[in-house]
């Protein structure tokens, strides 16, 4: 059983870089993904507004019944989210992952134009392989 | 989990791949070579290098904050100790000191004794007008406006014009608020 329904990237205008989806549960089209992203952007600065103290930025973790939306922020403003099961762990350090493979295999890819759609294969054979490994850590509990 | 805690440029520096300095070292020295053919005039050069190397600053900055672990600093000092300590530290290998504070907190100088880019450089006459690592200067203004600092970097002191160090001038010129515009009358 999968423990990560799927993965967004946004850049700092809100716009949708990169998706993709484990598993059947939680698929979405293009359309919908894009839709999705650009609404969590908003409500993302809407949660830093209703902040009664300053120094907030924004949601972290929105817990539901059936899932669970783990959100880091760089403090270049790139988002990187992931939708997983309830309670599911370690996706702090995931998305830390995430984020250095984006530095290593996207910044660092002379062809990809900031603030872009991704098209990197070796971002995504890295991103498959650190899934996976966080997936047999989840299995060796 | 625990607590990222920041890493030392020590650290980041020993854990991530490097190449050789001399490879490093003369693969600079060629780029500057080449442009000064290109473009011809020493004052287009520096254009270029340091439009580079604004372009590096851009995206070189994420791979800082990934690595470094480093958070949000609470003022343009905390800002230029750690430019000072753990970023040239990882992309360079050396680290620089912080000096000459104006009043304000907005304006102070990077002070590099030791720089692996001029290694076996000598400028010749005709190029005196170069600053030969320009580059650097643009790396700095471009990483800083990723994180909503806008500066004006220059070059105070360069030891390939005779002086005893390198010396950057870093100026914050305004810090661009994050909030977004929610007010609709704004």
């Amino acid at each position: 059983m999968a423990a990560i329904y799927n993965l967004f990237i946004i850049n700092k205008s809100g716009g949708l870089i990169f998706y993709k989806d484990y598993g059947s549960a939680g698929r979405m089209d293009t359309n919908d993904s894009l839709r999705l992203a650009s609404l969590w952007h908003s409500m993302h600065a809407i949660s830093q507004q209703l902040s009664p103290t300053t120094g907030c930025f924004g949601i972290e973790l929105l817990q539901a019944d059936n899932f669970d939306l783990h959100c880091f922020q760089s403090l270049t403003g790139t988002k990187f989210f992931v939708v997983c099961e309830p309670g599911a762990q370690h996706m702090e350090g995931l998305l830390k992952v995430i984020y250095e493979l984006y530095t290593d295999f996207v910044l660092k890819n002379p062809f990809y134009e900031m603030e872009m759609p991704i098209r990197c294969e070796l971002f995504d054979i890295h991103l498959s392989q650190a899934i996976q490994k966080d997936r047999l850590v989840l299995l060796g509990r | 989990m625990a607590p990222v805690v920041p890493r030392s440029g020590d650290a980041v520096f020993a854990n991530v791949e490097r190449v050789n300095a001399e490879l490093f070292t003369l693969t600079y020295g060629a780029i500057v070579r080449q442009l000064l053919t290109d473009l011809e005039e020493v004052e287009e050069v520096n254009k270029q290098l340091d439009q580079m190397g604004y372009n590096i600053g851009v995206r070189l900055i994420d791979e800082f904050l990934a690595k470094s672990n480093i958070s949000r600093c609470v003022d343009f000092k905390e800002t230029a100790e750690v430019i000072a300590k753990v970023g040239f530290k990882m992309f360079l290998g050396v680290t620089a000191t912080v000096t000459n504070w104006d009043v304000e907190g907005t304006s102070c100088s990077l002070v590099l004794e030791d720089n692996p880019l001029v290694e076996f450089v000598e400028l010749p006459d005709t190029c005196q007008g170069l600053y030969y690592c320009n580059i650097l200067s643009g790396v700095i203004r471009g990483a800083l406006e990723m994180v909503s600092m806008k500066t004006e970097v220059t070059w105070v002191r360069d030891m390939l014009h005779g002086d005893d160090a390198y010396e950057l001038r870093v100026k914050l010129i305004k810090q661009v608020p994050e909030e977004y515009p929610y007010k609709d009358d704004e």
